[in-house]
């Protein structure tokens, strides 16, 4: 690709006019970027080391640059941060596990029904992810059919709950983030020339053996990108353990939503939003690295 | 049966896969026809009352309407700014693509939570009333990096040569783009605008920070989810779900139909 | 024609001094060339030997870093592609996936606002015998019909020079043989200089009237196919085209128009005219196809080289090629037609060779025999 960028740079005149227009291109987009992404970001960095004003009224703070606010912050949510990447990777593990036999199947078994199965996959989102959290409440809860049907079949006791557990969330983020998952496996699995495989079967490779050695390596660029595009908003996500959960689920976004709106805590917000993403930022950057598809950025 | 089983293991859970993706839909559209009162968490009965009066419940519609213009506005300005990105990143060499590409990529790595945290700290500090606006804002900025992302793989995806033979035949730089280019590469910005719009009707935890008090259908749906959320939004969100469903099946039944006919005519 | 923008500036073109290079890599280096108007012109060398990048810059979808490019009096070089009155058929056709094949054809013609396109564009769909596949998609076509249309979108917008970038190279077999004919054809049909690039000499024999061979950014050797064939000036050109055995001699002297060469032992004579060296030492250069073979003790005429002993045979149809091993213990390649002329030998068999003096060629003693024979088989 970077060729091909080549030859067409050289292809049209370098000129001064030419010089100029991807910059004009580039310019509305990424200046809305730097206004309403990267200027918040370093007002967040200014809040997260305020202090409050001594006998000043509630949400009203001065700045001192004190970075022990870091570090208090982290103590003080250390559960909910391990929760936050724990549940996480749970649920990335497991819609891992759900979406790559299905992409597969939709690459390679699905025959002529191929594009009808792919918009199946996309298709739920269209229905609010709310609502759909909030339906599996109540299908999972006290007076929904998956508690009656076990009950009645005596496979959990009577004061046995799904709903308001941990599995619950995991479940609920499983179920959110699939397509995430499902769609670049696919792209990938996609783009694979069957002959590869059929060649690997030619050099006495077994069905398992031509997964391992070639289907699967090849696919990797889709599985990296589908758990990144899973467990980002996973470990940011609080709504499910706010649906889903109880107060010993909490995440670390419903502290910092609750920090934000309940409390008007500003700077531990902004401290433990920071922890979060430089967390997730570090760990992705060393998960690319060793998955050897840096070119993904 | 074993053998049969073995070789059809993978649609087997396919299949299972599905099942489980639509479980919650179902849900949804069931209790869509739900005779409830308030609290729609029990089987009352079938109606097709809550279809006749989707805006039956208070607020509902008034969630719905400013979701669909917000939805509207972030696609039209997102589609628009992260295209002309994409088509800088796809068609020029410059100074400072790499630096242009992490900041495309940054959004996309930090949690919703932070940007709409970080987003409304700005704003309140410059003494700006989160409502509608601030919400178009938000959900633009989250917006562009898919936009480019999208349209980037499709113009990536096109044969230079095309716009070589473009120019070969007499189209100025411009006639190029208007006449090849864009052309090729609309179907990559129609599925980009697509994106969008879901990801911004969709989206509640930014929202939920950079809104004030203008309600939208997720923030709606979050809100009475504490008392039992009226059936009235199932319809909603059933109804969105059969229209995208019926505007992706017709358009594939029209692209193969037209592919048919092309190729009986001869 | 009258409607052209540049309907004047038609003439030959000329190529002076052009070099390109991309970053320190020399793509094209200080070449000369003049193609007469209204011929059918080869650009033949291996990949990376700099002809589609010269191709390019006379398109105008390159720039060249330094040198002019000349149509007639008119200089081009600082036009920009879309106003030059040049057309390429590109390599894999660059057919416009979203427009008709009627719009695809008429793309040029809209640009330049003629008014009667319907017309011009019936007109040479009916050139290429397509005209019944005017509102199809260029995908529902097959690759031969593809390429039919790559050229009648070019050639109706009546251009001084058409470009053609490998244009055959996505076909089989056949089916080049047969558009190969049509090409040509059509290139006296319509009279337009034809500037073609490819790595198949077969292709740019059939096809060219003149052929330029190149390699590494210049030209080795410009001719008539069977100038080239016959008389190749290198190595590198006499590999590329067809095969050649080398045998290394030393001239030892002159009369007149034929020159004494000691051929390992033997003397030999060439004309002096197919001698392209002045040093001493040579490389005899004899076509397998030229050389006769025969029982120890027949008689021969022209050259002879004795001591032969056959260490292959194989039957290839048309012709049976055998190797000979040679007393200097070089094997040399000979092809005998299947017309009775031959003996009948088996493997092991003493033979003696014999071929016709003027079917020699004779090369620097320094040239790399190996040269260019890479680039026969590699795309």
């Amino acid at each position: 690709m970077a060729f091909a960028h080549a030859g067409t740079a050289t292809a049209s005149k370098p000129g001064r006019a030419g010089m100029r227009i991807p910059y004009l291109l580039l310019l509305p987009g990424l200046l809305w970027l730097l206004l309403f992404f990267v200027l918040p970001l370093i007002n967040l960095a200014e809040t997260s080391t305020k202090t409050p004003i001594a006998g000043g009224e509630t949400g009203a703070y001065e700045q001192t640059f004190r970075l022990q606010n870091y570090v208090d912050a982290f103590s003080e949510n250390s559960a909910q941060f391990s929760r936050s990447f724990i549940y996480a990777l749970l649920a990335t593990v497991l819609a891992l596990a759900i979406s790559y036999p299905l992409a597969y199947a939709i690459a390679f078994k699905s025959g002529k029904y191929k594009n009808i199965l792919l918009v199946l996959v996309i298709a739920p989102f269209f229905t609010s992810f709310l609502l759909r959290t909030i339906a599996w409440k109540q299908i999972l809860g006290e007076e929904g059919p998956v508690i009656s049907i076990l009950r009645t079949f005596h496979l959990i006791g009577a004061d046995t709950s799904i709903t308001a557990t941990a599995l619950a969330v995991i479940t609920g983020m499983t179920y959110n983030f699939l397509p995430f998952m499902t769609l670049p496996i696919y792209a990938s699995l996609e783009r694979i020339d069957p002959r590869l495989m059929e060649a690997s079967g030619d050099l006495y490779a077994n069905g398992l053996t031509t997964f391992r050695r070639v289907t699967f390596p090849l696919s990797m660029p889709g599985v990296v990108a589908g758990t990144l595009l899973t467990f980002i908003p996973a470990a940011g996500d609080y709504v499910n353990a706010q649906i889903l959960g109880n107060p010993t689920t909490k995440m670390i976004g419903n502290v910092i939503d609750s920090r934000f709106f309940r409390i008007v805590d500003y700077p531990t917000a902004a401290a433990l939003s920071f922890t979060l993403m430089a967390a997730i930022l570090i760990l992705i950057t060393v998960y690319i690295r060793r998955a050897g598809t840096d070119e993904l950025i | 049966m074993t053998r049969w089983l073995s070789k059809n293991l993978i649609r087997i859970y396919a299949a299972l896969a599905f099942i489980y993706l639509f479980i919650p839909v179902a849900y949804t559209m069931a209790f869509s026809f739900n005779d409830s009162g308030k609290r729609n968490l029990i089987w009352q009965g079938f109606t097709f009352k809550n279809w006749l009066n989707p805006c039956g419940a208070p607020e509902v519609c008034t969630a719905l309407g400013n979701s669909i213009k917000i939805g509207f506005l972030a696609t039209l300005f997102s589609t628009i700014l992260g295209t002309m990105i994409a088509f800088a990143l796809g068609r020029y060499s410059f100074r400072g693509r790499n630096t242009t590409n992490l900041l495309i990529f940054l959004p996309m790595a930090t949690p919703e939570i932070v940007l709409g945290a970080s987003l409304l700290a700005m704003f309140l500090n410059l003494g700006i009333n989160p409502g509608f606006w601030t919400t178009v804002i938000a959900h633009v900025m989250f917006c562009i990096s898919f936009v480019v992302v999208t349209v980037k793989a499709r113009i990536a995806s096109l044969d230079p040569k095309l716009e070589e033979a473009a120019r070969d035949l007499y189209a100025t730089e411009w006639q190029t783009f208007r006449r090849v280019t864009l052309p090729l590469v609309a179907p990559g910005i129609a599925a980009a605008a697509l994106l969008a719009f879901s990801l911004s009707f969709d989206d509640f935890i930014i929202t939920n920070f950079n809104s004030g008090t203008v309600n939208t259908f997720p923030k709606f749906v979050w809100v009475s989810s504490a008392r039992g959320v009226p059936a009235q939004a199932n319809v909603i969100g059933s109804a969105m779900f059969l229209i995208a469903l019926a505007i992706v099946i017709s358009a594939q039944i029209y692209s193969s139909a037209k592919a048919r006919r092309l190729q009986k005519k001869h | 024609m009258a409607n052209h923008p540049d309907a004047a500036k038609t003439g030959d073109l000329k190529l002076s001094s052009i070099t390109k290079s991309f970053g320190d890599f020399l793509a094209v280096d200080d070449l000369d060339l003049v193609i007469p108007k209204g011929s059918f012109f080869a650009l033949l060398g291996p990949s990376g030997c700099g002809k589609t990048t010269t191709l390019r810059m006379i398109a105008g979808l390159e720039e060249p870093t330094s040198g002019k490019i000349y149509l007639g009096d008119t200089d081009l070089t600082d036009t920009k592609s879309y106003r030059r009155p040049v057309n390429t058929v590109f390599q894999n056709y660059a057919l416009f996936p979203h427009l008709t094949i009627f719009e695809n054809v008429a793309f040029g013609l809209r640009r330049r606002g003629i008014k009667e396109v319907k017309e011009s564009v019936e007109k040479v769909l009916a050139l290429v015998e397509l005209a019944h596949l005017r509102d199809r998609k260029p995908t529902q076509l097959s690759g031969g019909q593809q390429q039919r249309i790559a050229v009648a979108r070019a050639i109706v917008n009546r251009p001084a020079l058409l470009l053609l970038d490998e244009p055959l190279g996505a076909l089989d077999l056949k089916l080049r043989r047969q558009m190969q004919i049509e090409l040509k054809w059509i290139q006296t049909e319509v009279g337009i200089t034809f500037v073609h690039v490819t790595h198949d000499q077969e292709e740019a024999m059939t096809m060219a009237d003149t052929i330029a061979v190149m390699n590494e950014g210049r030209i080795e050797q410009l001719g008539s196919p069977a100038d080239l064939y016959e008389n190749p000036k290198t190595a590198f050109v006499a590999n590329f085209l067809g095969q050649s055995n080398f045998i290394k001699g030393t001239v030892e002297s002159t009369s007149g128009a034929d020159q004494f060469v000691n051929l390992q032992g033997t003397r030999i004579a060439i004309p002096a005219a197919r001698n392209s060296s002045t040093h001493k030492s040579l490389l005899v250069g004899i076509r397998p196809e030229k050389f006769r073979i025969h029982n120890v003790g027949d008689a021969t005429t022209g050259n002879k080289l004795e001591g032969g002993v056959v260490t292959d045979i194989s039957f290839v149809g048309v012709s049976t090629q055998y190797q000979v091993e040679m007393p200097w213990k070089q094997e040399l390649m000979i092809f005998e037609q299947n017309d009775g002329g031959a003996p009948n030998l088996r493997k092991g068999d003493a033979v003696t060779l014999s071929w016709e003096p003027h079917f020699t060629f004779a090369l620097d003693g320094d040239e790399d025999v190996k040269s260019g024979l890479a680039g026969v088989d590699g795309e």
